[in-house]
């Protein structure tokens, strides 16, 4: 064994020395590996980048909300200097007159759509290529509902710049809810505040907007993203490589790889 | 420990036959000095009193032992001592173990108070949307204020505090009197029974004939029929649907009169309208959200709205 370079040691003596602390104690360097450094099929391609392309796009939307929030004034009262709601005041400092808000506001609303589009692009990836199949059910469904969950994010931020396409839009959005049978119009009175949008309705849409449903939006990413590393990443419809196939528990053999399921990996 | 079921000392219980006893033996003892019936009865005392004494404190001693469950646990390796794990599995187990009572405990204790805390939380979440929710009327002003036959639009706030937010519109036609003599007002609702939209009505409005009344605007228009911009919706000049995705008749609001006042009440829903103005025959329902069928088959889909539950 050859003796180590003196730079080696001191790289052992910076780096690894800490992460082995910090690993000893939490285990946080074993589940970083276990988390990225996944055996992935040889014939993946750009198609298996959409889901990290729509976590992307969350992060954008959840980073620019949060500071959004900062800014955003939810409340319908008439502000007494612009003459103008408050909350579309808000709006238009951060548009007009806030140092590059215009450029996050934008991120905020355009990268909303991204994030739809992507989701969409991602479902139909996976759907095509018949990767929602055992074991993979739970994937799809946990998919399903932050799809659902991120159109509920749409829909109670789009009434936040209260303006008029804000307030019409919304009220047709909530009687749409309250066309459901049975307890439809029990949900649109709920969502509204009443019989009618009032002024309750967007600090309720905002709470919604900000706190409650990313709070269930981020917990299903959580579990979506625990089921992909746990389960890996499915071979393309038309890979030469038979699915389903055991991974060898020798040094792995030309053209041998992880096969529909792993293990729990982290070795 | 020769005694394994007594940890401690064994101390008899308190008594009083000691204290008796005694005072038999000081009796016997005055008794030998003053009379030997004093002394007799003394010995009595002292007899009977310590035969109860000793009786007491051997109480333990003659009473039947209790049989005791001795603990048992399960046995990791069955092998290693089989003569246990034959004893134990010929034993009946306690069907209800210690630490099912302790999870089930706790399980218990922590629904309870999850309960507490989130039950009135859920109940502040969604409650007051439905309660306390009563607009006060709308009063319009002088009943002369709207002539005879034609529509006036009138807009006014619900809740001047809540401001633009609580804007209403109704278009308001003045029928004259009824067959019985009673003044009859059509009061139609702007919002579209589709999906809520602000309906227009169809035909010229009368700008110069503006006016303000106590912060109720009023603007007379000559209409046939009015018309949703959103999607299409189109109602005749009594509020039926005449094309479009709507589904029920324009909604209406009752009205009352004071002081030669008009003034607007709660809202109904309307499934359909036969006949005109006056005499027009009105099929009334509770009010429903728009898009919510108030008549037919559909109606059935809706059994309660919260308008039937909240008044």
């Amino acid at each position: 064994m050859a003796t180590k370079s003196k730079r080696q040691t001191a790289v052992d003596l910076a780096v690894l020395a800490p992460l082995d602390w910090i690993d000893e104690r939490t285990g946080a360097v074993r589940g970083t590996k276990w988390f990225l450094f996944r055996n992935v099929p040889r014939d993946v391609s750009w198609m298996q980048t959409l889901g990290s392309a729509a976590l992307t796009a969350f992060i954008v939307q959840a980073l620019t909300g949060a500071i959004l929030a900062l800014y955003y004034k939810p409340s319908s009262e008439i502000d007494p200097v612009t003459g103008k709601p408050i909350a579309y005041s808000s709006i238009e400092a951060i548009t007009d007159e806030l140092t590059l808000g215009w450029l996050v506001r934008g991120m905020h609303k355009w990268g909303a759509s991204v994030f739809i589009i992507l989701l969409f692009l991602h479902m139909g990836r996976v759907f095509l290529f018949g990767a929602y199949k055992y074991p993979r059910e739970l994937q799809w469904i946990t998919g399903v509902l932050i799809l659902a969950t991120g159109m509920l994010m749409g829909f109670t931020g789009y009434l936040l710049p209260w303006d008029q396409t804000a307030y019409w839009a919304t009220v047709v959005g909530i009687n749409l809810n309250g066309t459901a049978p049975f307890a439809g119009p029990w949900l649109a009175q709920f969502l509204a505040g009443g019989p009618e949008i009032g002024p309750d309705a967007l600090p309720k849409f905002y709470a919604l907007h900000m706190l409650l449903i990313p709070g269930a939006l981020i917990a299903l990413i959580g579990v979506h993203i625990y089921l992909v590393t746990r389960l890996g990443v499915s071979s393309p419809p038309w890979s030469s490589e038979q699915a389903g196939r055991e991974r060898p528990a020798a040094p792995a053999p030309a053209g041998a790889r992880a096969g529909l399921v792993r293990g729990s990996g982290g070795d | 420990m020769s005694d394994t079921g007594h940890d401690t000392p064994h101390v008899p219980g308190p008594s009083l036959w000691p204290i008796a006893f005694a005072i038999g033996v000081a009796c016997l003892l005055v008794g030998l000095v003053i009379s030997w019936m004093v002394a007799a009865l003394g010995a009595v005392i002292a007899v009977v009193c310590g035969f109860l004494w000793a009786r007491e404190v051997t109480r333990d001693a003659r009473s039947e032992v209790p049989h005791i469950e001795p603990e048992t646990r399960a046995v990791a390796d069955a092998a290693t001592t089989p003569a246990v794990a034959a004893s134990t599995a010929s034993q009946s187990l306690p069907a209800y173990t210690r630490s099912r009572f302790l999870e089930a405990s706790t399980l218990g204790v922590g629904a309870a108070i999850g309960a507490i805390v989130t039950l009135p939380v859920l109940g502040f979440t969604v409650l007051p949307s439905f309660t306390n929710i009563d607009e006060d009327e709308a009063d319009l002003g002088p009943i002369e204020n709207f002539p005879e036959g034609d529509y006036m639009i009138a807009t006014y706030l619900a809740n001047p505090n809540q401001g633009e937010v609580s804007r209403r519109t109704a278009f308001v036609r003045n029928n004259g009197l009824t067959d019985n003599g009673e003044p009859s007002f059509t009061i139609l609702y702007s919002r579209c029974v589709h999906l809520g939209c602000p309906v227009q009505p169809n035909g010229p409005i009368d700008e110069g004939a503006r006016q303000e009344v106590d912060g109720v605007e009023l603007r007379p228009v000559l209409a046939q029929s009015f018309g949703c911009p959103c999607h299409g919706g189109l109602y005749d000049a009594e509020g039926n649907r005449q094309a479009g995705p709507p589904v029920r008749s324009m909604d209406r609001y009752t009205f009352s009169i004071r002081n030669g006042r008009l003034v607007l009440g709660e809202l109904y829903a309307v499934g359909n309208v036969s006949g005109t103005g006056a005499n027009a025959a009105i099929s009334r329902y509770p009010w429903s959200v728009p898009g919510t069928h108030v008549d037919g088959v559909e109606a059935w889909l809706y059994p309660i709205v919260p308008s039937q539950v909240t008044g």
